[in-house]
């Protein structure tokens, strides 16, 4: 080893692999980061894979399970390691706010009026419309359940039931479980009493209830029949019906449904291409081949008015699944996650 | 003479430089960070700087005087640095639910008007009429604070400043943090009733057995936690291999329930730990003179008592160091817990976890990771006088 060699070898360890990693970053191809499983994998067939193509240049992917501190750990190192990330909407709203994500360039995607009003801000692309819904096995259950009533029935339907670990997703069906409609769940969670009545309703519950943290969860569950009824996001049952040949059903009234949208991290290295591939990923072309894999509804209007009528049954934007469901409060989650989450620990540890 | 060993010490020094330099900046330096995001609570102060001089001079009755609330629009409306004032409304809204929408609202507003028009704060959201935003505000300007600390433990401050616990429902970290502690003792006392003869029993054969032995516990240590922990899970459902076998040789009716509860836990948790309560035992064992067992057969020991007088006291040191690894790894677990849990077995990490990043409210996160910290440390200085014990180690 002669001395300039050793002098930028010790100079590399001296700054401590600074110097080092930061050369890495700016070779580092474009990372698009989803929710992995069924749902990613079919992403990667109709998206990653052709823009990679395209672009003659590899793409990097990863997956994750949500959460705005991941982001904000990300953005504040400077440059982040992701560039594209598909984020739920409580996340967008508030990675907007905070300055967290690059401004989107509507021309780019040929103008807002191509895609549903609520896929559309400043700083994110809508990707899918998708639903959280009472899933079950039809070659297990005999009798169908109809409602979240339904799911609390131990009586009826005995068997322990699966929910997401969380207030969210939780309170929600608890509300509609105890009567409430649909369409006031919000505004009794809004109030003190409603939040303490959906924490009762838990109650009756509770020993019955394996929680689920991740989407890929819920499916193993039903699949091994440790649970007969979960909540489940819909595009995954309809995934693992066509793949692995089960006989999930999705019961649509009282689902909860919400979008999720692209965006791209602030000062991201592959900005433009990063664009590039959220422009791709929404042209109807591409964006019509989801519900062949994946049962999620489309934001691009034309991409959505393409789908075949047998796919379009199945997916949350149909009319008949929209009419008793109910939109994602996202401002309500994003007041509220932090207060209802501890409290939801400590009823947990009762 | 006295110039030659101090260059000796230099060069000495020198070698150890990398070390120093890495313990500083993978060690000392999270830590610090750590600590101080718990205790450092200035955004507020630096975001609205004209609020935090306006509102310390407020009694805290009824609502703050006009130039307060002007304070706050003329704040709002200077804030170009939108990070650091999401970091302000995050803060914020982890003190009062509902300051996340009232200040984006206030903040849309108040850029939206011309600067001659006084915006009215009550007018543009009823929230601004009640006090309890305006409190929170307040608290928030100081730019130290022991409210993380103090929420880490299930505390807070009441409206005088004295420290309450909080209302019973509300919070459950003493509670998770307690239960962290239990879980890890559990896990530590199986792994040592399965390693210390499972060390004996490698240390006392030889050749392949030694090397099969050894395989056994080191090849699962090779496996990634998350494919060992998925593997508890097929093993021990309801229709899993455990309970199927059991079922078909008639020894039970219907399923036991090893999974989704404390059992789970435990059993998975042990597999994962065992190599590192085996290893430290096995290592001290190998250094025991083989024929001090024969010896004390010869002195009219019978097989059990040489054991607890001879070979067990030797391998205590093992031992020893065995359980502290155990338990400090068992302590921070998060996976495991989380798959093959129940709602009872969460452990700390998975409450750290949430704050650090679900809600990137690091100050809470910081605090959670101090305490843990704090009672960890006191248990190996607990541990540390315990080894030195003469008694202990039967010498």
């Amino acid at each position: 080893m002669n001395t300039a060699k050793m002098l930028s070898v010790a100079g590399c360890v001296s700054a401590l692999l600074i110097g080092c990693s930061v050369q890495a970053v700016q070779a580092r191809d474009l990372t698009v980061v989803s929710w992995g499983g069924n749902y990613q994998d079919a992403q990667r067939k109709i998206y990653f894979e052709p823009f990679s193509k395209k672009a003659g240049k590899p793409v990097l992917e990863e997956s994750w399970d949500g959460g705005i501190g991941v982001l904000a750990a990300k953005v504040k190192a400077g440059t982040p390691n992701w560039d594209v990330v598909q984020v739920e909407a409580e996340e967008l709203a508030l990675g907007c706010a905070d300055g967290f994500y690059e401004k989107i360039d509507w021309n780019k995607l040929g103008g807002k009026d191509k895609f549903l009003p609520t896929a559309v801000d400043d700083c994110g692309v809508g990707a899918i419309v998708w639903s959280t819904a009472l899933s079950y096995d039809a070659n297990r259950l005999k009798e169908a359940p109809k409602s979240w009533a339904d799911f609390w029935d131990v009586n009826k339907f005995p068997g322990k039931r699966s929910l997401r670990r969380g207030p969210k997703y939780a309170l929600e069906f608890a509300l509609m479980a105890d009567g409430v409609p649909p369409a006031d769940v919000y505004k009794v969670l809004a109030t003190p009493e409603g939040v303490d009545r959906a924490f009762k309703k838990l109650d009756q519950l509770k020993p019955h209830i394996v929680w689920w943290e991740s989407g890929a969860q819920p499916l193993q569950l039903l699949a091994s029949g440790e649970v007969v009824m979960t909540s489940a996001y819909n595009g995954r049952i309809s995934g693992i019906n066509k793949t692995e040949g089960k006989n999930f059903k999705v019961v649509w009234p009282g689902s909860l449904y919400a979008i999720d949208s692209w965006v791209i991290l602030k000062d991201s290295p592959n900005k433009d291409q990063a664009m590039d591939f959220i422009a791709f990923a929404s042209q109807p072309e591409n964006q019509v081949k989801l519900p062949e894999y994946i049962a999620y509804g489309l934001p691009n209007k034309e991409a959505a008015a393409k789908v075949p009528a047998d796919l379009q049954k199945d997916l949350p934007t149909a009319p008949e699944n929209l009419s008793n469901a109910v939109a994602l409060d996202a401002d309500f989650w994003i007041d509220n996650i932090e207060e209802l989450n501890k409290r939801f620990n400590a009823w947990l540890a009762q | 003479m006295s110039r030659a060993p101090a260059r000796e010490r230099m060069g000495a020094l020198l070698l150890i430089v990398p070390l120093l330099a890495f313990l500083a900046v993978f060690f000392l330096w999270p830590l610090w960070t750590m600590v101080r995001a718990s205790v450092v609570d200035d955004t507020v102060s630096r975001v609205l700087p004209r609020t935090a001089a306006a509102i310390v001079s407020w009694d805290g009755q009824g609502l703050p005087p006009t130039q307060v609330q002007q304070a706050l629009v003329e704040d709002l409306r200077q804030a170009d640095d939108q990070q650091a004032l999401g970091e302000t409304v995050r803060r914020l809204n982890s003190a009062v639910s509902g300051f996340r929408t009232l200040l984006t609202r206030t903040t849309n507003a108040v850029r939206d008007g011309t600067d001659a028009v006084a915006v009215d704060l009550g007018d543009l959201d009823r929230r601004w009429k009640e006090p309890r935003f305006w409190l929170a505000l307040r608290d928030a300007v100081p730019p130290y604070t022991d409210r993380n600390l103090l929420a880490a433990v299930d505390m807070k401050r009441d409206a005088g400043g004295a420290i309450v616990s909080e209302d019973p429902g509300a919070s459950a970290n003493r509670l998770i943090m307690f239960r962290t502690f239990l879980v890890a003792a559990i896990v530590t006392l199986a792994s040592a009733a399965i390693g210390l003869p499972y060390a004996m029993l490698a240390a006392a054969v030889t050749g392949w057995k030694r090397t099969a032995l050894l395989l056994a516990v080191l090849v699962p240590l090779w496996t990634s936690l998350l494919v060992r922990t998925t593997a508890w899970f097929v093993l021990l459902q309801n229709e899993g291999l455990i309970n199927r076998a059991l079922q078909a040789m008639g020894l039970i009716d219907s399923p036991l329930p090893l999974i989704f509860n404390r059992v789970g836990v435990v059993i998975a948790m042990t597999h994962v730990l065992l190599p590192f309560m085996v290893l430290p035992i096995y290592s001290v064992l190998l250094s025991v003179p083989r024929n001090l067992m024969q010896a004390a057969a010869s002195m009219g020991a019978g097989p059990l008592r040489a054991f607890w007088r001879v070979l067990l006291p030797l391998s205590l040191p093992g031992l020893l160091s065995g359980s502290l690894l155990v338990f400090m790894v068992a302590i921070g677990y998060y996976i495991t817990p989380a798959l093959v849990g129940g709602a009872n077995d969460q452990m700390i990490s998975s409450v750290i976890a949430f704050y650090a990043m679900g809600t990137a409210n690091w100050g809470l996160a910081g605090a959670l990771g101090v305490i843990l910290l704090l009672v960890t440390m006191i248990l190996y200085f607990i541990y540390g006088r315990l080894s030195k014990s003469p008694q202990l180690l039967g010498a």
